[in-house]
Formats: C-alpha cells, sequence, structure tokens
C-alpha cells in the first residue's frame, strides 16, 4: 500500500510540475493545484500510513492514527484553495489588462521596460 | 546621563524638526539646537570623570549569542570626538538657520543632520566593534541625504552618489576586517580588543584585516586614491559641508584608526600603507588646492591634505606622533569649519565662489575678513594660531623619521601656505570691484557668530596651548596609545629643524602664490586624471555587466525560470542522494486491498488525462477534479475523516472558481512548443515525480527516526481540550495560535482578490469587458427552473447540515473549517442558480465585514484567556443542555471556531463576489424575478437590457 501511494503522490507531482512549465496561465493554475494535492498527500502521509484507526477518541479503541499531520493538512487545504484562488484571478487579471494569457514576456518587451528604467533613473 | 541615551537623542530628536517647522523655522532651529545642546551636557557631565583617567560605560546584552551588545564607553579619544560632533554641531545648527533659503524645507534639513549626528556619536561611543558597524554605515547613509539636500542639482544628486558608492564599498570591506579581529580577539567589544594588540598583530590574519579596515577608514576619510569624492561632496549646502568635511563624516576614519592604533600599528605594514598613504594625500590635496577657484573646492582638497597630515602622523606609529596627530585634530576642527562657513558667507552674499570674481572683500565684510584671516592664516601656520603649533609637531615628527618624508612633509606645508594664503589674500584683499554679482556686506550675527566663536579658540589655543588643552590632549592621546604619552604644547620650540622648514614653508608658499597665475596656466594645460570621469566608468560598466547578467538571466520567461529551478532542485536532491548511504527501509508495508488499487488507477487514468487533454481546458476541469476526490478517498480510507470532508467541500469551491473564471478566459490552450521541448519538460516533470515518490517511499518504509508529540495531543485531546476528536482540538486549542494566523492568511487572500478586481474594473480592462462578445455559446435559459427550485429547497438544509457540522465538530468529524465551507457551498449555489444580483440583493451584510469579524472573534478568545491569566487562547470546557438539542460539550474554543467559520465562508464568497462584478461588467444583466423565463414569449429569455 506504502508503494501505491508513494506512487500516487509522485504521479500527481510529475504532472503538476508538467502543467506549471505550460506557457498560458490556465494549465500553470491546473499545475499549481495537482502539486497542492500532492504536497498536501505527502505530509498527511508523513504520519504514516494506517486503516480504521480514528482520530477520534472512543470507546474500546486503542490504536489512534496521528493527528497531527491531519490538522496541519486540513489548514493546508484551504489555504491553497486560497492560494489557487488569487493565483486563478491574478491570471484572469493579467488577460483582461494584457489580453493574452501567455506567461513569458516576450523579449523587445523586457528591453524596453530596462530602457524606461534608465530613463526615469 | 547614561551613555546610551546620549547616542540615542539625536535620533530620538530627528523626529521633532518635522512636527516643528510648523512652528516656524525658528521653533524649529531652536528644537533642534536644543537637543543637541542636551547630549553635549550629558558628554560634559561626563567629561570630569574621563579627565581624570575614567572610563564611563554603558552596557546592555542585545543579541549575546551573536556578541551583539549594545556596549558603550567614553574615553579621552570618544570625549573629544562627541565634543567635536555635538559642539560644532550646534554652532552648524545656529549657522544653518539663517544659511538655508526660506524655500529650502528646514524641517527635512534638521532630521538629516540630526540623523547624521546620531550616527556620528554613536561611533565615537560604541564599545562592540558591531555596533560602530551599524553606526558606520548610518553614516555614509545620512550622510548621502545631507549632501543630495538640494536634490534639483544634479551635481548634488551625483556627489551624494559618489559619497555613498565610496563610503559604502568602504565600510563593506572594514565589516569583513572588524569580523577578523572580533575573532582573532575572541570578543567584539573593543575593551577586549585593545588588549589583544599582541596576538592580533602576530596572527597570519593581521595583514587582510589591517588592509580591509583601512580600505574603510580610507575611503572615510578621503584618503589617496579614495579622494576623488570628498570635492564632489561640496555640491552639498554650506553648513552641511562645514560639518561633514571640518569635524565630523571625514575625520570618522581618523577616529578609527587612532581607535584601533594600540591593536594595528607598530608594523611595517601600518607604517608604510597608513603613512604612505597619508603622505601622498596630503602633498597631492595641497597641489590642487592651490589651482582650485571654488572657495569649498579649494577648502574640500585642503581638508583632503589635512587628513592625509594627520593619517601620516597615526602611521608613523609613535608616540610623539600620535600626541601631534590628536592637537592637529582639535585644530583643523576649529579652523577648518570657520574657513567653510566664511565660505559660505562669502557665497550667502556675494552669490559667487568663484575667486577670480572675488575681492576686495575686506573692506565690504571686515567681521567676516577677521575671521577668515584669523582661520586661514592658522591653516598656512602662521605663529600666534592654532595651526602652528602642530603643523610644527607634524614636521618634527617628518624630521624624525626620515629625509624622504622631511621633504614631502615641508613640501605639503608649502603648499598648504600657498592655498591659505590665496584663500584671504585673492578674496579678501586687493581692490574693491565693482562686478560682483550682488554687492556683499557683513550678514546678521547669526551667521557671524559661529565661525566667529571657533576663530577665537584658534586664537586661545595658539597663544596658550598648554593650559587651554594641553591636559585634554593628554587625555586624549593617552586613550590613543593607551599610555601616559608626554604632552608639552609650547610656542616656541628654539632652533630645531622643524623652525627652518617651516620658514622654508612660508617663504616658498608666499612665492608659489606671487606666481600663481601663471603656475595657474601650466596646471590647467597640463594632462592629467580625471577622478570623476574614471569613477564614472567604472560605475557605468559595473551597471552594465549587472544589466547584461540581470538580463540575461531574467528575461520575462516564467516557464524557464521554472523549469530551470525545478531542474536545479531535482539535480541537488540527486547530489545530496548520491552522497548518502543508502539503506532499504525496514518497516513492514501494510497489505493491499482491491478498493483503493481501484482509486489509484482511477488516480493515473485522471492524471495521464489531464496532461493529455490540457488543453481543452473545460475537460480538463472535470479531469482535475476526478483527481481531487480520489484524494479525499484516501483520506477515507487512511484514517481522515476531517481532511476528506475538507478536501471534498474545498474541491467543489475550487471548481466553481475556476469555472467562473474561465468563463472569461480563453477556452483552449494553443500548441506553441516544439515536441522536443515538452520532451525536456516531461522530463524534468519525471524526475521530479519519482524523486517525490522515492522521497515519500523513504520515510513510508521507516519508522520514524524520533518519537513524535501526538501521543501529547492523543493524551490530552479531552482533558485539557475538551474534545474528543483531535483534530480539531489541535486546530482550535493546542495550535489555535497557527490557525488564528491562517484564517489571517486566508483573509488577506479574499482581500487581495477583492483589490485585485477592483483595480481591474478601473482600468482599460473595464472597457474591453464592457464590449465583450462572449465566445461561446450562451445557454437560452440563463436560471434554469428545476436548479432555482432545488437550490432553494437545498439552502435551509444545507445550512442546517453546516450547523450540525460546526456543532459536532468538536468531538467527531467536523469543525469550523469544513462547516464554513459547506455554508458557503449552500450560497454559492443561490448565486449559480439565481444569479448574482439576485442573491446579492437578498443578503444583507458585507463579505469584508464577516471576515473582520472572523478574525476579530478568533483574536477576542485569546485576549479574554489573557484577561483572565491564562496564556493566549487557552481554552476551557462545559456541558451544557440547550433545548431543542440534545447535551452538547461546549468549549470556549468554539468561540475561536466560529471566528475561523466565519473567516472562511467571508473568504470564499468575496472571491467569489469579486468575480461576480466582473461578470455583470461583461454585461450579464440583473434578473428582476425569481426565474427568468417569460411564458409570454418563449425562446425569448436571453439577455436583457440593462
Amino acid at each position: 500500500m506504502e508503494l501505491l501511494v508513494s506512487l500516487g503522490i509522485g504521479l500527481m507531482t510529475a504532472v503538476g510540475v508538467y502543467l506549471m512549465l505550460r506557457r498560458r496561465t490556465f494549465p500553470v493554475v491546473l499545475g499549481l493545484a495537482m502539486l497542492s494535492y500532492a504536497v498536501n498527500t505527502f505530509i498527511f502521509a508523513s504520519g504514516r500510513l494506517i486503516s480504521g484507526a480514528p482520530p477520534v477518541l472512543m470507546k474500546d479503541v486503542t490504536t489512534y492514527t496521528d493527528p497531527l499531520p491531519q490538522a496541519l493538512v486540513l489548514t493546508a487545504i484551504v489555504i491553497s484553495f486560497g492560494m489557487t484562488a488569487v493565483v486563478v484571478l491574478l491570471s484572469l487579471g493579467a488577460f483582461l489588462s494584457a489580453e493574452t494569457d501567455a506567461i513569458d514576456i516576450e523579449k523587445p518587451d523586457a528591453r524596453e521596460g530596462a530602457a524606461a528604467a534608465d530613463r526615469a533613473g | 546621563m547614561s551613555l546610551a541615551l546620549i547616542a540615542a537623542l539625536p535620533f530620538l530628536g530627528a523626529l521633532l524638526p518635522g512636527v516643528m517647522i510648523r512652528a516656524g523655522r525658528n521653533a524649529c532651529a531652536t528644537v533642534t539646537g536644543s537637543v543637541t545642546a542636551l547630549a553635549l551636557l550629558g558628554i560634559l557631565l561626563h567629561a570630569p570623570a574621563v579627565m581624570r583617567g575614567e572610563v564611563v560605560t554603558a552596557r546592555f546584552e542585545w543579541i549575546p549569542a551573536l556578541g551583539l551588545n549594545a556596549t558603550f564607553m567614553l574615553d579621552g579619544l570618544g570625549l573629544l570626538f562627541s565634543l567635536l560632533i555635538l559642539g560644532i554641531g550646534l554652532l552648524i545648527i545656529t549657522y544653518a538657520r539663517f544659511y538655508l533659503a526660506k524655500s529650502d524645507p528646514m524641517g527635512q534639513f534638521y532630521t538629516y543632520l540630526l540623523l547624521f549626528q546620531g550616527a556620528m556619536v554613536g561611533i565615537v561611543l560604541s564599545d562592540n566593534v558591531l555596533l560602530l558597524l551599524i553606526f558606520w554605515e548610518l553614516t555614509s547613509l545620512s550622510s548621502f541625504l545631507l549632501i543630495g539636500y538640494w536634490r534639483h542639482l544634479p551635481e548634488g544628486r551625483q556627489g551624494a552618489r559618489m559619497a555613498l558608492a565610496v563610503t559604502g564599498m568602504g565600510g563593506l570591506a572594514m565589516i569583513g576586517g572588524m569580523l577578523i579581529l572580533g575573532n582573532i580577539a575572541g570578543s567584539y567589544d573593543l575593551s577586549v580588543i585593545l588588549t589583544q594588540g599582541d596576538a592580533i598583530r602576530a596572527d597570519p590574519l593581521y595583514l587582510p584585516a589591517l588592509i580591509l579596515i583601512l580600505l574603510g577608514a580610507f575611503t572615510k576619510s578621503a584618503q589617496f586614491p579614495f579622494h576623488f569624492w570628498l570635492p564632489h561632496a561640496m555640491a552639498a549646502p554650506t553648513p552641511v559641508s562645514a560639518y561633514l568635511h571640518s569635524a565630523t563624516m571625514v575625520k570618522a576614519g581618523l577616529f578609527l584608526m587612532a581607535r584601533l592604533w594600540p591593536v594595528l600599528s607598530g608594523t611595517d605594514a601600518w607604517f608604510w600603507l597608513v603613512g604612505g598613504a597619508g603622505l601622498i594625500t596630503m602633498v597631492l590635496g595641497a597641489v590642487i588646492a592651490l589651482f582650485k577657484d571654488d572657495l569649498k573646492a579649494l577648502l574640500a582638497f585642503s581638508t583632503v591634505s589635512h587628513l592625509g597630515l594627520i593619517t601620516m602622523l597615526l602611521g608613523l606609529g609613535t608616540e610623539f606622533g600620535a600626541v601631534a596627530a590628536v592637537f592637529h585634530i582639535i585644530n583643523h576642527a576649529t579652523f577648518k569649519a570657520a574657513l567653510f562657513m566664511t565660505a559660505g558667507i562669502v557665497d550667502h552674499e556675494a552669490h559667487t565662489r568663484d575667486i577670480r570674481r572675488l575681492g576686495g572683500l575686506r573692506a565690504l565684510m571686515p567681521v567676516t575678513f577677521v575671521i577668515a584671516a584669523i582661520g586661514s592664516l592658522s591653516m598656512a601656520g602662521i605663529p600666534a594660531f592654532n595651526g602652528f603649533l602642530s603643523k610644527e609637531m607634524m614636521l618634527e615628527a617628518a624630521w624624525d623619521t626620515g629625509t624622504g618624508f622631511a621633504v614631502l612633509a615641508t613640501l605639503g606645508a608649502l603648499f598648504s601656505v600657498g592655498y591659505s594664503l590665496r584663500y584671504l589674500v585673492h578674496t579678501f584683499l586687493g581692490p574693491v570691484r565693482d562686478d560682483y554679482p550682488h554687492t556683499p556686506h557683513d550678514p546678521g550675527p547669526g551667521l557671524w557668530l559661529p565661525p566667529a566663536f571657533l576663530a577665537v579658540l584658534v586664537v586661545v589655543i595658539g597663544l596658550v596651548p598648554q593650559a587651554a588643552v594641553g591636559g585634554f590632549v593628554k587625555v586624549v592621546a593617552g586613550a590613543v596609545t593607551l599610555g601616559e604619552p608626554t604632552v608639552y604644547l609650547k610656542l616656541w620650540h628654539g632652533l630645531v629643524p622643524a623652525l627652518y622648514m617651516s620658514i622654508a614653508a612660508v617663504v616658498g608658499g608666499a612665492i608659489l602664490l606671487a606666481l600663481h597665475g601663471g603656475l595657474s596656466r601650466a596646471w590647467d594645460a597640463a594632462p592629467r586624471p580625471e577622478a570623476k570621469a574614471i569613477f564614472d566608468a567604472l560605475v557605468d560598466a559595473c551597471a552594465r555587466a549587472a544589466r547584461g547578467l540581470s538580463d540575461g538571466l531574467h528575461d520575462g520567461a516564467v516557464s524557464r525560470y521554472l523549469a530551470i529551478m525545478t531542474a536545479a532542485v531535482l539535480a541537488y536532491g540527486f547530489w545530496a542522494w548520491s552522497g548518502g548511504e543508502h539503506t532499504p527501509g525496514l518497516r513492514i508495508a501494510t497489505p493491499l486491498s482491491p478498493v483503493p488499487v481501484i482509486f489509484a488507477a482511477l488516480l493515473a487514468v485522471a492524471s495521464l488525462a489531464l496532461v493529455a487533454l490540457h488543453r481543452r481546458r473545460f475537460v480538463a476541469l472535470v479531469v482535475i477534479s476526478i483527481v481531487g476526490l480520489v484524494v479525499s478517498m484516501a483520506f477515507v480510507h487512511f484514517s481522515a475523516p476531517d481532511l476528506a470532508l475538507t478536501q471534498l467541500t474545498v474541491e467543489v469551491v475550487t471548481i466553481i472558481l475556476l469555472l467562473l473564471a474561465l468563463n472569461y478566459l480563453p477556452k483552449a490552450t494553443p500548441v506553441e512548443t516544439t515536441a522536443a521541448r515538452r520532451l525536456l519538460d516531461g522530463a524534468i516533470a519525471l524526475g521530479a515525480g519519482i524523486g517525490v515518490a522515492a522521497l515519500t517511499w523513504a520515510f513510508l518504509s521507516r519508522d520514524r527516526a524520533l518519537p513524535a508529540i501526538s501521543d501529547y495531543h492523543l493524551a490530552n485531546s479531552y482533558e485539557g481540550g475538551g474534545g474528543n476528536n483531535v483534530v480539531n482540538v489541535i486546530l482550535v486549542d493546542f495550535r489555535g495560535f497557527d490557525t488564528m494566523g491562517e484564517i489571517i492568511v486566508l483573509g488577506i487572500a479574499a482581500l487581495v482578490i477583492f483589490a485585485l478586481v477592483d483595480g481591474l474594473l478601473r482600468g482599460p480592462a473595464s472597457r474591453w469587458l464592457a464590449n465583450r462578445v462572449p465566445d461561446m455559446p450562451q445557454a437560452g435559459d440563463r436560471h434554469p427552473l428545476m436548479m432555482v427550485v432545488a437550490t432553494r429547497i437545498a439552502l435551509p438544509i444545507a445550512l442546517a447540515v453546516a450547523v450540525f457540522i460546526f456543532l459536532r465538530g468538536h468531538n467527531e468529524p467536523g469543525g469550523g473549517f469544513i462547516a464554513g465551507l459547506v455554508a458557503a457551498i449552500a450560497l454559492l449555489m443561490q448565486y449559480m442558480a439565481s444569479g448574482f444580483a439576485w442573491s446579492e440583493s437578498r443578503q444583507h451584510f458585507d463579505y469584508h465585514g464577516v471576515i473582520a469579524l472572523g478574525v476579530a472573534i478568533a483574536v477576542l478568545t485569546g485576549v479574554a484567556s489573557l484577561l483572565l491569566g491564562w496564556n493566549f487562547l487557552t481554552s476551557t470546557n462545559e456541558y451544557v443542555t440547550v433545548w431543542p438539542l440534545s447535551k452538547v460539550h461546549l468549549a470556549s474554543a468554539i468561540a475561536f471556531d466560529l471566528g475561523v467559520f466565519l473567516t472562511v465562508v467571508g473568504s470564499v464568497m468575496l472571491a467569489l463576489a469579486s468575480l461576480s462584478r466582473i461578470g455583470r461588467r461583461a454585461g450579464e444583466g440583473v434578473n428582476l424575478t425569481p426565474m427568468d423565463i417569460d411564458p409570454e414569449a418563449p425562446g425569448r429569455a436571453g439577455k436583457e437590457p440593462h
């Protein structure tokens, strides 16, 4: 089972990185979401995998799972949502302002920006 | 008054001028002066003890682990410099009040001046070299502000930049030197370092430390070859020049050399580096000064020359040299500050500082003339003025050192006489002219009293040196040499070699002045390197190189940075892994069961499908939500019900958000990369995946190296936290502080989204949106009847579920986070089904307020426990029965959880409401009726006019 989880996390990471390396904002946002899944699962797995051992105190139960990574990941999931929301709104804003959703700035623009900065200085 | 307070006074006082300027320029200057006077008083109160040979100290442990303590000490040397800094500072503040024009922002000037003063006082009072370095850098920064005070002048800005670059670089080098020194001595406290002289001089790192420290001192004190910045700093207002370049900034380097004299001097390296640089600077500065026509430039180069003189005296490494150096520091400060102020008066009254346009001012400005005469004769080294005495001592010291030194020192003195006399003769003597830019006359006492005071000191010290400052020089020189130097200052030394050298210098100087016209033409015709051009070329080359490097690395291609970063992390990880030993993990794996395998297969298919289909964005969204679902199933399987619930609800919210955003984004991703590039990206991604999988496998196949702290949480959850759901208790109790930070971050994220959209709707994107034509076929029925009815029935149920999940959270899976998400989904459904406008007009609270309320409740819960005398966020619990509910176990942490709940609801809703604003700008009309199907006109239920 451990091997399966490891492979799953690896697969999600690989897909996340691949999408992150695309040239448009939307696949990058999806890639970041995939990476969030992978990282959250990774942190969760650091508590080791155990089935049928609740993190809730109950009568007649002696084996409990590790609750600490769960608490950490719970907030991480919510924060990932916040991050995804900000990033997607950023990319939407960039698209509406620049009328393209390419993430790479064309080189001439960069040079022009530097030249403008020089003139200002 | 504590030394720390004295050092802090100018910094605290720097807050005042900006406020007081509103009460007028006099009030501003008076307050500034009072601050300095108070600090001066503090120093003077310590003076008797220092004169008795005691060392006054004040000590605070600041960062003891780094050896960084706020320790201050006041010995003879510190006393001399703090008197110069504060005393002359007081005169400069008075002078500046009358010097600055009405249009100059005086509050700013005094603020900068006090900042600078504080930094200087800090340097001379520091007993810790790290603290000293901080103040040292502060002088560079504050002098930058002062030199560039007239920011409308390009020379002012350039001069300030040059001064900052040169002294800043020197300071950087000095940090290295000081750290080496502290390492050798085993302490960063000066009082300890000063006792380690022999060990430091014998250390192999002595020479590097010496060179680095001297770089700092030489750049600050404008020693050759770093002398060039000082004349360019003359673009500053004259009070600044008088302050920085007579008594303070440039003397900081001298102070440092004097301070470290006991540990660094006495070696050949010290002698040749310090003595040599001082000698060259002295002669070179004097020669250039002779040919400067600008009064301030002349004084600037004369300052360079005199700093060289003092440096040379320190470089000799003899006790007599140290005494002479100390004495000349006093003398130079008095006559040079007075001279700068007279130059300022001339500039102020005649509207020019060009010697060629001046002359004959004696009759027009008699008071100024007398002061300038005393100052320049002292600078020339004429008997009866204090400059003569220390110059004689300098010549004597040079004579004792060797013939070469004696000849060059005499030459320096000769040129010194030349330019000093030129300052006096060509400006004040001769016939009165009729072509001054402005007819000059003596200024009011506000401008001439400060230099006059100094001129009196010049004469008094010159006539009765031993009575005036003999004891003081002895104490100061004793602090430099850590000994008991013999000091006897007198006017007449007898017919010693120094006297003949002095006579030769005066006669030669007078001849130089007589020949000045011809010499000046020859000088102007001779080729010589222009320091500013070289410096500018150097800086330009550096800037070009830096830009080339940053342009090369930072070309705007984000995908490239990401690829490089990922590849670098991969390579680094691989390098670290391949360098260690590897043994297989021994932890027994849990057996496979069929259901997880099915879900894993689903995950694999969905992930690969996502890669294959990512260009079709809607499809990609559907596929990625499958991945999210599998992840939440994994949480279910591995005993994490809270996580599964959270993942599921977050998944819903995220997908809705992405769907709404996608509405305004292109619906497909074009193919832009070559197959080879995609292959490379794929290889990087595969590497990352393999790395993470291997890492996960590595720790899953082993047990923990250290015992986890989770057992504590399990054991104390019920007793201490009053809850059975350990995950929730950790969130709201054990690690409540973390959670508080997290909800604040979430709230900030929502506000960022709001601000982003707000900015967007004010910009050009707004027009674009208003004219946007939908790029996809629109549904004929915007608000389907079925959905509207279903969501309205579901709303109370969903909200009840949220309340239920919230209340049970402390004991069973649930809690504020999940309840908040469920409530948000309940509201979202209304938005989706009935339209933004319709829903918004029916809810009456502001989401900003909800977020604020949530955070406030969470914080107040913590504060309440503080008020009860417990630690922040301590909770208590009780069983209560609220009719009609069953018995509820209420912990005070539930209030905290309520804060979490509200923040989550507010943040999610604010993000979506922001998106809805974009939608409305893009022309989505307001539906006035709940369902916009008009039975009268079938098929016309499209967009309504708005």
